[in-house]
């Protein structure tokens, strides 16, 4: 577990610790602050605590301790691919040369950097088949929010102002509608089939003269593939739309097939699920924008450029959506993501998709020999199960399976997503994990459906051997507590 | 690789699912199928992909000129505790918090930097963190446009420009107009023709930032706030360089609103550009309109302290298209990193890097005057300060990078009636050496009649 | 449970209609329904609101459900108390958990309305 059981006594905060001018001491003490400034603009007070830094590694440390990481253990959260993130990959982006480098440091001065970009954004080209990719994108979602702005310039310029829909499907991870909605799109949700995919004759009936963009992921959330990507893709171009492809899912196809070659104008990727990029628990994050020849002038600026030898970034691209971030890009995690490359080459990442495809029906059938898996079919690198059935029998819901899956020393998988699957369990194992590790897992599963028939209130009750017993999230949202504050 | 697989795993799984083949496993129809080989960069074994890496780092690198580069990112020092606590594997591969009773270091943490940003700006809450500073801006302007209801945003011209420019991006895809605020002659906001435009149209937010990007002191003046509060705007106060907030009256004792705010400046590595930490801090009048995720305190099932994601009906997966922003991944692990610096710096530490980064930036405008090239504004500053040096300030800079210096900012890129002005910022780890040096090297390069 | 001298929507709000006055709320089944409710949002006075038109959400702690008034009117106070207790909508939906009060436009609109056995009928579906 992450942390013994035994330690339950609450973790103080730092602001309860320290004493005034304990602080260790890493600068020379200043001067007074009036000594330089009008006392009228310089704040009174300062109402931080000073701790020494053995006080804070301590504090830090048992923080660490209470909180689950891959390198802790399993952690089959579907739709995050939580792989392991290597080691290597934090050494190289902590190299001096680029961890010290300044971002207006001229393109002259910075050519080491400029060429980790431009190899990984060839390379993301031939491996997804887009013409361009932007670095820029600080996650996912903000790669959402850039492809929808492209599309919006480019029918605006097409003087096709009357596009103002984006369809998405009722899998669709929350961001799409977000992100539509962020450039003023109206989003359509389009209902998928018994089997769980899209169906080509269901788009058919929603494509028209407003239509902008259809965001779709392949897999699907679901993990299912859709075979009929091309004549989706078809119904949308012939409608005048545009393609989007949600790259969090690309772990099940890097190296076997590329969403370009799908019919999709724009995608993203999540280099935090699919490149090793550490999740750091909730970021950062980084998420390239890859687009098809006809948009790369849309791309956020700057944009790495080759001239010969050479690189620079490209800030004159009179079509472009603009910026979308302070800097650059995610510098550090483009540097992992290139080493993360370097480790595997062409083959080995066509490998990485097929393993994790292995893992994932690996478990999808041994999973299945005790919880109902609504779609009993090969998956991709993911599948969901569902808590329906055992929850009329026993009254035991995926939360109270989740909980119990903690106590055995698991993360819990995704739940309650996607949204049209009652009960849901999503499972994504991921290829860096072991037959023996998937085995535990599922051995864990089974024991906890059992005793939701046997004893469903040990499940109920579950977690009891974590640093906290279930916290109550209804009290936190009734009584908003965000901070601190000082005692008066 | 780094997948386990042996031959004899592979075989006993497909026997399982009851498939012939990896191959069939991944079956897609033939028009799916790849029709080349695809050019990826080659597979190295770790020791050698290393050099490689390391080989391209070193690729012509500016990293050793001595630099007087700020503009939205600074060099500051960080204690080495920090990426020693900071790069423990259960903070650095732990998901988003979803699951609270295995999360609740890192949830304790967010919370403490939920606390920290509050205590430093004054403000009654703030988020877990969005991506950077200038995303911060638009976000709040968003947050400013639901409060208000209104369509067009007014901010100062002295804002970051590149801040300035992510603002435009967003504002474009929500048709949402942006006027500029423009300066004084000494380099901050004309709060004159601010009120003036106030007077004039309704705008759902103002936005000013202080230190502004030429380094200056520039807030919201008593006159100038009523006339904010009587146009019914909100008042957005946006911090490039966090530092200041040590030493400087807060945000919210000028009136702001909302704070929209970059921390890369506590110990988050500069490097070329991100990953950086934005924040959000605001009133709890607009608790409910802010974006991202926060950390909330409550009580477990026993009644002990336990902290929580909370307030997640405001967020993407549970709003869908009408979420109050599309944010889900965030930049938590700068976070912690930013709250570790906080912490290991305390009260008395970051007074005394502030105060540092006064002195330095003093004696930077000390000896650029003692070499004959002028300041070009009067106003208070703090840690970065424009010189103008008579000629095309791209001249100066390319003459100064010839004798091992990056001499700062060309304000023309950004500022065409500034253009032979250069911004240069002086922090804690600026030495007196490297000031002599620079000041050196300016009085040789625009001595009069010098050729650059 | 449903309270016999009220008119029900099909969207699980209930109104009172009290001369040119109208309560509105959410029913026990649907406070049931949404689970532990952790805030309401709810119009400004003064603004006119359609029959069936949405005039609010409700937040439980993992799902947000949108409010729609029962009948036309114009908004004459707000149940201000729930924005400190939330709770008071699943502890008593009919009493301390209304949510708005309005100026009746056309109280004819009663007739699109539920009648409690309807209503009944309608959940028990
Ligand atoms: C299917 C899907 N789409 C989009 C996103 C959003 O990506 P990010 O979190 O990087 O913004 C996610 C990540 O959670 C996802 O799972």
């Amino acid at each position: 577990m992450s942390a013994p059981a035994s330690d339950r006594t609450a973790s103080p905060l730092i602001f309860e610790l320290g004493q005034e001018g304990r602080a260790t001491q890493y600068v020379e003490h200043g001067k007074p602050l009036r000594s330089f400034m009008p006392e009228g603009v310089l704040r009174d007070d300062l109402p931080l605590p000073d701790n020494t830094e053995l006080d804070v590694v301590r504090h830090y440390t048992r923080l660490s301790q209470r909180t689950f990481g891959i390198d802790v253990g399993f952690y089959p959260l579907g739709s995050c691919t939580m792989k392991h993130n290597p080691k290597v990959n934090d050494a190289l982006a902590g190299v001096r040369e680029f961890a010290e480098l300044h971002p207006f440091t001229p393109d002259d001065l910075s050519q080491g950097a400029l060429q980790v970009m431009y190899e990984l954004e060839r390379s993301f080209c031939s491996l997804f088949g887009m013409a361009a990719f932007s670095l820029n994108p600080a996650a996912g979602a903000q790669a959402e929010l850039a492809a929808l702005l492209i599309a919006k310039k480019y029918f605006r310029e097409r003087g096709e102002t009357q596009r103002d829909k984006v369809i998405v499907p009722d899998t669709a991870h929350g961001t799409n509608p977000a992100s539509a909605a962020m450039c003023g799109f109206k989003v359509i949700s389009l209902k998928s089939d018994a089997r769980g995919r899209v169906d080509p004759a269901e788009i058919r009936t929603v494509v028209g003269p407003d239509t902008a963009v259809c965001m779709m992921t392949n897999p699907n959330t679901l993990g299912l593939f859709e075979e009929r990507i091309h004549e989706i893709a078809d119904a949308v171009h012939e409608a005048g739309g545009l393609m989007y492809y949600d790259g969090a899912n690309a772990n099940a196809l890097m190296g076997n097939t590329r969403p370009g070659d799908m019919g999709f104008d724009l995608m993203h990727l999540n280099t935090h699920k699919t490149f090793t990029i550490p999740h750091g628990g909730g970021g950062a994050g980084h998420g390239p924008l890859g687009v098809a020849g006809h948009l790369v002038e849309y791309l956020p600026t700057p944009y790495v450029v080759r001239e010969g030898d050479r690189f620079r970034l490209d800030f004159d691209r009179p079509k472009s959506i603009g910026p979308v971030r302070s800097f650059w890009s995610n510098f550090a995690h483009v540097v992992r993501a290139l080493a993360y490359l370097y480790a595997n080459g062409a083959e080995g990442l066509t490998k990485v998709s097929q393993y994790a495809v292995l893992n994932a029906n690996y478990m999808r059938v041994k999973v299945a020999e005790f919880l109902e898996t609504p779609y009993p079919e090969i998956c991709r690198h993911e599948f969901v199960a569902s808590a329906q059935q055992l929850k009329k029998e026993t009254g035991v819901r995926a939360l109270d399976i989740a909980k119990a899956l903690l106590d055995r020393g698991y993360m819990a998988p995704t739940i309650y997503f996607p949204l049209i699957v009652p009960e849901c369990l999503m499972i994504e194992p991921t290829e860096t994990e072991s037959k023996e590790t998937l085995d535990g897992f599922v051995a864990a599963l089974r024991d906890i459906i059992e005793t939701a028939k046997t004893n469903p209130q040990e499940l109920l009750d579950a977690p009891v051997t974590t640093v906290v017993g279930r916290v109550d999230e209804t009290r936190a949202a009734r009584q908003p507590d965000l901070r601190w504050r000082p005692p008066r | 690789m780094y997948t386990p697989h042996t031959k004899a795993d592979i075989e006993a799984m497909l026997e399982a699912i009851g498939i012939g083949s990896l191959d069939e496993l991944l079956r897609v129809p033939d028009e799916l199928k790849l029709r080349a080989p695809l050019d990826v960069v080659p597979a190295l074994p770790e020791y050698q992909l290393r050099r490689r890496i390391e080989q391209i780092a070193k690729r012509d690198s500016g990293v050793d000129y001595v630099s007087f580069l700020g503009g939205g990112a600074y060099r500051h020092y960080a204690p080495s505790a920090i990426s020693a606590l900071a790069m423990r594997g259960e903070f650095l591969t732990a998901y988003t918090p979803y699951q609270a009773e295995v999360s609740q270091g890192y949830l304790q943490a967010i919370y403490e930097w939920q606390t920290y940003i509050c205590l430093l700006t004054g403000m009654d809450l703030a988020d877990a963190s969005v991506y950077d500073g200038a995303t911060a801006l638009a976000e709040s302007a968003i947050m400013a446009m639901n409060a208000t209801g209104r369509q067009r945003f007014l901010v100062s011209r002295a804002v970051h420009p590149n801040y300035r420019a992510v603002l435009k991006t967003y504002c474009d895809g929500l048709d949402v107009a942006i006027d500029e605020a423009p300066l004084t002659d000494d380099g901050t906001t004309d709060l004159r023709v601010l009120a003036e435009m106030l007077r004039e149209t309704q705008y759902a937010g103002v936005a000013l930032q202080s230190p502004n990007f030429f380094g200056n002191i520039d807030t919201l003046d008593g006159e100038a706030l009523e006339s904010v509060h009587k146009n019914g705007a909100v008042p957005i106060g946006v911090v490039a360089e966090a530092l200041a907030l040590a030493a400087l009256a807060t945000p919210a004792s000028w009136g702001a609103q909302i704070v929209a705010g970059e921390a890369q400046s506590f110990g988050v590595p500069i490097a070329y550009g991100g990953p950086y930490v934005g924040f959000i801090a605001t009133t709890n009048e607009h608790m409910r309109r802010i974006p991202g995720r926060l950390v909330g305190k409550t009580v477990d099932s026993a009644g002990r302290t336990a902290y929580v994601l909370t307030l997640q009906a405001r967020e993407q997966h549970i709003r869908r298209e009408r979420a109050t922003s599309n944010i889900c991944t965030n930049q938590a692990h700068c976070a912690l990193i930013a709250t570790i610096y906080l912490a290991l710096m305390g009260k008395t530490g970051l007074r005394d890097v502030a105060a540092l980064n006064l002195e330095r930036s003093r004696e930077l405008a000390t000896a650029v005057a003692n070499a004959g090239v002028r300041l070009r504004f009067s106003a208070p500053f703090f840690n970065e300060l424009v010189v103008d040096v008579g000629r095309p300030a791209g001249e100066v800079l390319a003459a100064l990078r010839e004798r091992g210096i990056l001499g700062g900012l060309d304000l023309g890129r950004w500022y065409p009636e500034y253009s032979t002005c250069i911004l240069m910022a002086a922090t804690e780890l600026t030495t007196s050496g490297e000031i002599a040096k620079l000041a050196a090297a300016l009085q040789e390069v625009t001595r009069v009649g010098a050729g650059v | 449970m449903v309270q016999p001298e009220l008119l029900y929507s099909k969207e699980h709000e209930w109104v009172r209609i009290e001369g040119d006055r109208a309560t509105i709320g959410v029913t026990d089944y649907a406070q049931e329904a949404l689970g532990d409710i952790v805030y309401v949002e709810l119009p400004k006075p003064g603004r006119t609101v359609e029959q069936f038109g949405d005039i609010g959400v409700v937040e439980s702690v993992k799902a947000v459900s949108d409010l729609f008034t029962p009948i036309s009117g114009e908004v004459v106070e707000v149940n201000a108390a729930l924005e400190t207790d939330p709770a008071a909508v699943n502890r008593d939906p009919y009493g301390d958990g209304w949510l708005v009060k309005l100026k009746l436009k056309d109280s004819g609109e009663a007739k699109n309305l539920l009648a409690p056995r309807d209503y009944e009928k309608l959940i028990a579906e």
